[in-house]
């Protein structure tokens, strides 16, 4: 699996790994700082001819949003939201995420920017995708130190939605009975790698599969027609990782 | 007769020290020039809200010393990386932290905008925001069996202040789509508006306008700062300057080339 040719870059597999999660459904939101689900929300519905649905935040061109940012949460409550993304600074096999601080909360050894909507979201989201590209013992570890948003609620807390996979730069795990699967393996990674650099434990089939590469037809579809999209919201993330800039948006 | 349009530090003197402050998300008109007078003239003790997330505004506030407690759901430069001066404050216990999530400030300041202690929201049992917001209860859902459901206390900011593209003598303030501008001002004692320009006649007078304004009913001062929001964007009307928030992040990485950007960019007036 090493030394493999490559024409595509992380970037683009992770959006193609997305946009297969995503599935079938009405309405993808993209919340802040969230370049690759932005890229593989725009790409699901470049596929699907303008289904589903895409709301990225910040960018007024894409959200429909005539009554404030509340609409969001709003239309999130209600199950108008179909699939939405988190990440976290640290992620624990029990799904649970950690937005806020490590170590004490009250005496923070890291401080990261703050819980934004995941303590409401992933609660209230059928299918949120889990996405941590720096996958490591330090972010992928065996608790959180602190709960923005819990992985899994007790019986009788309403919670409709919640995690359904863990995107990272090495493999995509499944989310399912509170806790991981690995369900495929990048191209140009093993599961010896996997483990060694995952701080939790998770299940494991007797053959994991390698993640399909993205197809010429889907590289071209995110280059040319996806790219140009992103320059409004994600303006660096389209210079660097697809070589588009501003003039590209004017075209 | 009300007159509501004044230079820029005369509308700020309703933002005083220790007062609660309201200020909008990253992208929907953040009142960047009066952000810069307020530092200019040493406001100290803000109980700052944003709603519900802040980037430059809070960073820049915090760095200058001007906020004792901080209530939001996240303070982030966006792609160009953590918000120093913030993240430099919280590890030293510079300021008082009071950690929320998106909906529930929109939800709270709701409760404000209609007069009502409290505001209920799903999502939040489990999360250990809970265990550090004293305030936040859980109840039995009185309409429910055995749904357990937070309950939010209304926050009432003293004041509000934000950017909109344009403002008439009677102060109505145009704000388009950016709903939770209103909702801000609803919820405040007092709403102090920085606008691109004035615009003559009256702007309720216009069904379509009007649709987009806020009423000056709600409004104690006006001035006009042109291009106000810079270096962030003002929705519909110019995107944000990513050279200088990159330069922003640079310098704010250290206390040393924060008070070089500070010297540079909010005391020298010329520069601002």
């Amino acid at each position: 699996m090493t030394n493999v040719r490559r024409d595509f870059r992380d970037e683009e597999l992770l959006a193609d790994v997305i946009a297969r999660l995503i599935g079938d459904v009405r309405h993808v939101a993209v919340g802040n700082a969230s370049p690759i689900p932005a890229t593989a929300a725009l790409l699901a519905r470049e596929r699907g001819k303008g289904r589903p649905y895409v709301s990225l935040l910040g960018s007024p061109k894409n959200t429909f949003w005539t009554d404030g940012a509340r609409e969001l949460f709003d239309c999130a409550g209600q199950g108008r939201i179909d699939v939405f993304f988190l990440s976290g600074g640290q992620i624990d096999g029990q799904g649970n995420v950690n937005l806020v601080s490590t170590g004490d909360y009250e005496h923070p050894k890291v401080r990261f920017p703050g819980s934004f909507g995941s303590a409401y979201l992933y609660y209230v989201v059928p299918k949120v995708i889990l996405f941590r590209v720096e996958h490591s013992r330090r972010t992928l570890v065996p608790r959180v130190d602190f709960i923005s948003a819990p992985g899994a609620s007790e019986q009788n807390v309403y919670r409709p939605g919640g995690p359904i996979a863990l995107v990272t730069n090495r493999c995509l795990f499944s989310f399912a009975g509170g806790r991981f699967t690995l369900t495929s393996v990048h191209p140009g990674h093993t599961i010896e790698e996997v483990i060694e650099h995952t701080g939790f434990d998770f299940e494991r089939p007797a053959a994991v599969p390698e993640t399909p590469a993205p197809s010429p037809d889907t590289l071209r579809l995110m280059r040319e027609t996806v790219a140009p999209q992103l320059t409004e919201v994600y303006p660096q993330f389209a210079r660097q990782v697809f070589g588009v800039g501003q003039a590209a948006r004017a075209r | 007769m009300f007159q509501p349009v004044k230079s820029l530090d005369d509308a700020l003197a309703a933002v005083t020290d220790g007062c609660t402050l309201v200020v909008p998300r990253e992208v929907s008109g953040v009142p960047m020039a009066a952000t810069r007078a307020l530092i200019r003239r040493g406001v100290k003790r803000l109980h700052l809200v944003a709603l519900p997330t802040s980037s430059l505004q809070a960073d820049l506030l915090i760095g200058a010393a001007c906020v004792a407690t901080l209530e939001t759901s996240a303070v982030s430069l966006g792609e160009f990386g953590p918000a120093p001066r913030f993240a430099a404050a919280v590890i030293a216990g510079a300021i008082k932290m009071l950690d929320a999530t998106c909906p529930a400030l929109h939800a709270a300041l709701q409760a404000a905008e209609k007069g009502v202690p409290f505001m209920p929201l799903r999502g939040l049992i489990g999360s250990d925001l809970l265990k550090y917001r004293g305030d936040w209860k859980v109840i039995d859902s009185p309409f429910g069996n055995a749904d357990p459901i937070v309950l939010l206390p209304a926050i009432k900011p003293d004041v509000a202040l934000l950017h909109a593209p344009m403002a008439d003598r009677f102060g109505n303030v145009w704000i388009g789509r950016q709903r939770e501008l209103a909702t801000m001002a609803h919820a405040a004692a007092k709403t102090v508006v920085t606008v691109e320009k004035i615009h003559d006649g009256n702007l309720l007078d216009d069904p379509v306008l009007a649709a987009g304004t806020l009423p000056g009913f709600y409004v104690e001062s006006i001035a006009v700062a042109e291009r106000g929001a810079w270096p962030l964007p003002l929705p519909d009307h110019y995107a944000a300057d990513p050279e200088h928030l990159a330069e922003y992040a640079r310098l704010a990485a250290t206390a040393e080339g924060f008070a070089d950007y500070l010297e540079r960019y909010v005391y020298d007036k010329r520069a601002a």
